[in-house]
C-alpha cells in the first residue's frame, strides 16, 4: 500500500527545503518559478480538481468541522437557541455541570451502558466468531440471521423488543415463564432499564462484531499454531497465548467502533425509555440532546457535546498508539 | 467472507507432522490427553451443533416473534400461551398502522431522503476520490487527510450547530435539511480512492492519450472499473440514510415530514401500549426494506462495513 500510495502520488511532492538553499537563493527562486509555472500550465487541471472537490469539500467543512469551532464557542456561552444571541460566560457552563449531581449520575450511566456493551461485544462477538470459524453445516445462514439486526433501524429493533419486553404479553415473560421466573417490568423499572438497553444493543450489534472478529480469526498465521501443535499446546492455551494476543488489534477497533455505536444510539434510548425512568438511562449523548432540543440550553448541551468528543478523541488516540506499537513489534 | 475457512481444530489420530526429537514422550502424553477430553468427535461436534442452534434461536426468534405478531389476527396478540404459528395471515394490523400514522408520507419521505442523499453521497465520493487520484494539485495529500480527518467527528458534537446552520439557511422541515448536511462523503471517498489506486494506470493513460477528457475517462474508463466497490458505497449510503434517527427527529417538526424510523415512534405514541399487532406491522414496515436489501447485497454490506466501520 505504502508503494502504491508513493506511486500515486507524484502530482504534489511535499516541498521539503533542500539542506543546502537558504531562502532567495538561486535554487529556491528556481522552485518558486517553477512552482508558478506550474499554476499557470496546470491552471486547467487544478480548477477541474478543485471543481470535482468543491461539492463535497464544502458539506464537510460546513456541516462536519465548522460544528466543531462553533460548539466550542457555544460551550462557553448561555444561549436559549430560539431568540438573542449567545452571552459569553466563560468556562461557567463545564463548572456547573461537573459539580451537578445530574450531570454525575449520566456520566455513571454512560460508563456503564458504554462499558457494559464494550465487554459483552467482544466477549460475545468473539466467542460467536470462534464457532462461526468451525466447520459445522449452517452455520452460513445461522451468521447471516446474526448480522441481520445491524442493518435494521435501531428503532426498528427497539420498538420489536419493547414488544418482547412487555410484562405481559411479551416473548421475555414467555421464555421466563418456561424457567420458572416472573419477568421483570424492564423498561419501566429503573433497576432495569439499563440493563434492558444493553441487551437490545447487543443483540443489534454483536452479529456484527462477530463477523469482524472472524476475519481477523481467518487472517491469522497458520503456522503459529501448527507450532503450538507440536509443542503440544492444548485449545484453551493456544486461544489465550496465540489466537488472543495476535487478535488485540481487532479487539481495539471493536473496542473503539462500539464506544463510537454506544454514543449513537439515540433511537433505542427515545424508542425504549426516553432516558428515563428518572434519569435512569440518559448517557451522555441523550443529555446532549435533551438539553438542547427540549430543555433549548445551548450552552450545556455544547458543553455536554465538548466532554464526549474530549473523550472519544483519548480513546481513538490510545488505540492508534496501542496499534502502532503492535504494528512495530510484528 | 468466504465459505472457505481454515480449519484450527487439532485433527484426531493423525500424528503430529514433526516430532521433536528430544521430548517425545511429552508430546505423546498431551495429545494422548487432549484426545480424550475434548477431541472426542461425536461429543465435539453434538457441543457445537447445540450451541449453534442456541445462537440461531436467539436471532431468528424475535425476527419470528415480529413477523407473526404482525400477521395475527389483531386479537390473538393477547393470548398466553402466544399463539406460535398464526392460524391465517391477516393483514387488518397493517392497515390499522397506515390508519393511525401517515405511513404513506413516512415512505416517501424516506424514499426521497434515502435515494436523494445516497445519490449525492456516491457522486460526491466519486468525483472527490477520482480527483484525488488521477488529477494534480499542490499539497492534495494534506487536504486528503484533512477531509479524512472529519471522520473523528462524533455527530453528538454537530447536533447543536447544524441545527442552528439549518435553521439560518430556512431549511427546516425541508427536504434539503433533511439531506444536505448527511451528503458529504468520507469512509465512501476513502474507500473509493483505495480503490482507483489500484487500477492498471495503462488503461487510463491510454485513454488520455486518445484525447479522452478527465470527465470522459472517469465516466467511461474508471467508473466501470469501479462497480463493485461503488456498489458497497452506494448501498452502504442507503442503509445509513434510511436508518438514520436523530438528525430527521431534530430537522422535522411535522408528522407529514416526518421519515419512516420517526413515523414508528409516532405510531407507538398513538397507539400507545394497546395495540402491538399494529406497532409490530409499521415495525416489519421500517424494518423489511433493510432485511429485502441485506438479503441481495450481503457480500456488499459485509465488505462496506467491516471495512472501516467508523461512519458513512
Amino acid at each position: 500500500m505504502a508503494s502504491r500510495t508513493a506511486s500515486t502520488t507524484t502530482g504534489a511532492p511535499a516541498p521539503r527545503p533542500d539542506p543546502g538553499s537558504t531562502p532567495g537563493s538561486p535554487r529556491t527562486i528556481d522552485r518558486r518559478a517553477q512552482r508558478r509555472r506550474g499554476w499557470r500550465r496546470n491552471r486547467g487541471e487544478y480548477a477541474l480538481f478543485l471543481l470535482l472537490l468543491s461539492p463535497n469539500l464544502l458539506i464537510i467543512a460546513t456541516f462536519e468541522y465548522w460544528p466543531v469551532i462553533y460548539n466550542a464557542y457555544l460551550s462557553m456561552t448561555r444561549w436559549n437557541m430560539l431568540s438573542g444571541v449567545p452571552q459569553w460566560v466563560g468556562l461557567d457552563n463545564y463548572h456547573t455541570l461537573l459539580n451537578s449531581e445530574t450531570f454525575h449520575q449520566v456520566m455513571r450511566n454512560t460508563l456503564a451502558f458504554t462499558g457494559t456493551v464494550v465487554i459483552g461485544s467482544v466477549v460475545l462477538g468473539l466467542a460467536l466468531a470462534v464457532l462461526f470459524n468451525q466447520r459445522l453445516h449452517g452455520r452460513g445462514l445461522v451468521r447471516t440471521v446474526a448480522f441481520a439486526p445491524h442493518i435494521v433501524s435501531g428503532a426498528a429493533v427497539a420498538t420489536l423488543w419493547l414488544f418482547i419486553f412487555d410484562p405481559n404479553y411479551g416473548l421475555s415473560r414467555v421464555v421466563l415463564n418456561q424457567f420458572g421466573f416472573g419477568s421483570p417490568r424492564w423498561v419501566t423499572d429503573s433497576d432495569w432499564a439499563l440493563a434492558s438497553l444493553i441487551i437490545v444493543y447487543l443483540w443489534k450489534g454483536v452479529g456484527f462484531v462477530a463477523i469482524v472478529y472472524l476475519a481477523g480469526l481467518q487472517s491469522l498465521p497458520e503456522e503459529l499454531y501448527e507450532a503450538a501443535k507440536i509443542d503440544g499446546a492444548g485449545a484453551w492455551t493456544t486461544f489465550r497465548r496465540i489466537t488472543l494476543p495476535l487478535l488485540s488489534p481487532v479487539t481495539f477497533f471493536v473496542m473503539v467502533i462500539t464506544i463510537i455505536g454506544t454514543f449513537q444510539a439515540y433511537d433505542m434510548i427515545a424508542v425504549l425509555t426516553g432516558g428515563g425512568p428518572g434519569n435512569a438511562t440518559t448517557t451522555l449523548s441523550w443529555y446532549i440532546y435533551e438539553q438542547g432540543f427540549q430543555a433549548f440550553d445551548a450552552g450545556r448541551a455544547a458543553a455536554s457535546a465538548m466532554i464526549l468528543f474530549i473523550i472519544l478523541l483519548i480513546v481513538t488516540g490510545l488505540q492508534t498508539k496501542f496499534v502502532q506499537r503492535r504494528v512495530h513489534y510484528q | 467472507m468466504s465459505e472457505h475457512t481454515t480449519s484450527r481444530e487439532p485433527t484426531t489420530g493423525q500424528p503430529p507432522r514433526r516430532r521433536s526429537p528430544d521430548r517425545p514422550a511429552l508430546t505423546k502424553r498431551v495429545s494422548s490427553r487432549r484426545r480424550r477430553l475434548n477431541e472426542d468427535p461425536l461429543v465435539r461436534r453434538v457441543l457445537l451443533y447445540a450451541a449453534l442452534v442456541f445462537v440461531a434461536l436467539l436471532f431468528v426468534g424475535p425476527l419470528y416473534w415480529l413477523f407473526t405478531s404482525a400477521l395475527k389476527e389483531p386479537g390473538d396478540i393477547y393470548q398466553y400461551p402466544p399463539e406460535w404459528v398464526p392460524s391465517s395471515p391477516h393483514v387488518e394490523n397493517f392497515t390499522e398502522a397506515w390508519r393511525a400514522a401517515p405511513f404513506a408520507n413516512f415512505f416517501v419521505n424516506s424514499l426521497i431522503v434515502t435515494a436523494g442523499g445516497a445519490a449525492i453521497k456516491l457522486i460526491n465520493a466519486t468525483l472527490t476520490a477520482y480527483a484525488f487520484v488521477f488529477l494534480r494539485f499542490p499539497f492534495k495529500n494534506v487536504i486528503f487527510l484533512v477531509m479524512l480527518g472529519a471522520l473523528m467527528v462524533p455527530n453528538n458534537v454537530t447536533l447543536i450547530v447544524n441545527y442552528i446552520t439549518v435553521s439560518n439557511l430556512g431549511w427546516i422541515n425541508t427536504y434539503l435539511g433533511l439531506i444536505i448536511p448527511s451528503a458529504g462523503s468520507i469512509f465512501g471517498m476513502f474507500l473509493l480512492r483505495q480503490y482507483m489506486m489500484t487500477l492498471p494506470k495503462d488503461i487510463i493513460e491510454a485513454a488520455r492519450v486518445d484525447g479522452a477528457g478527465h470527465l470522459r475517462t472517469m465516466w467511461q474508463v474508471v467508473l466501470p472499473m469501479c462497480k463493485p466497490m461503488l456498489v458497497t458505497v452506494g448501498i452502504i449510503a442507503v442503509v445509513d440514510m434510511w436508518n438514520d434517527f436523530i438528525w430527521p427527529l431534530i430537522v422535522t417538526n411535522t408528522v407529514e415530514m416526518r421519515t419512516l424510523p420517526i413515523g414508528l415512534l409516532y405510531l407507538r405514541t398513538t397507539e400507545g401500549y394497546a395495540n402491538w399487532g399494529a406497532i409490530m406491522a409499521g415495525t416489519v414496515m421500517v424494518a423489511l426494506p433493510m432485511l429485502i436489501l441485506f438479503l441481495f447485497a450481503q457480500r456488499h454490506i459485509v465488505r462496506g462495513l467491516t471495512g472501516g466501520a467508523v461512519k458513512g
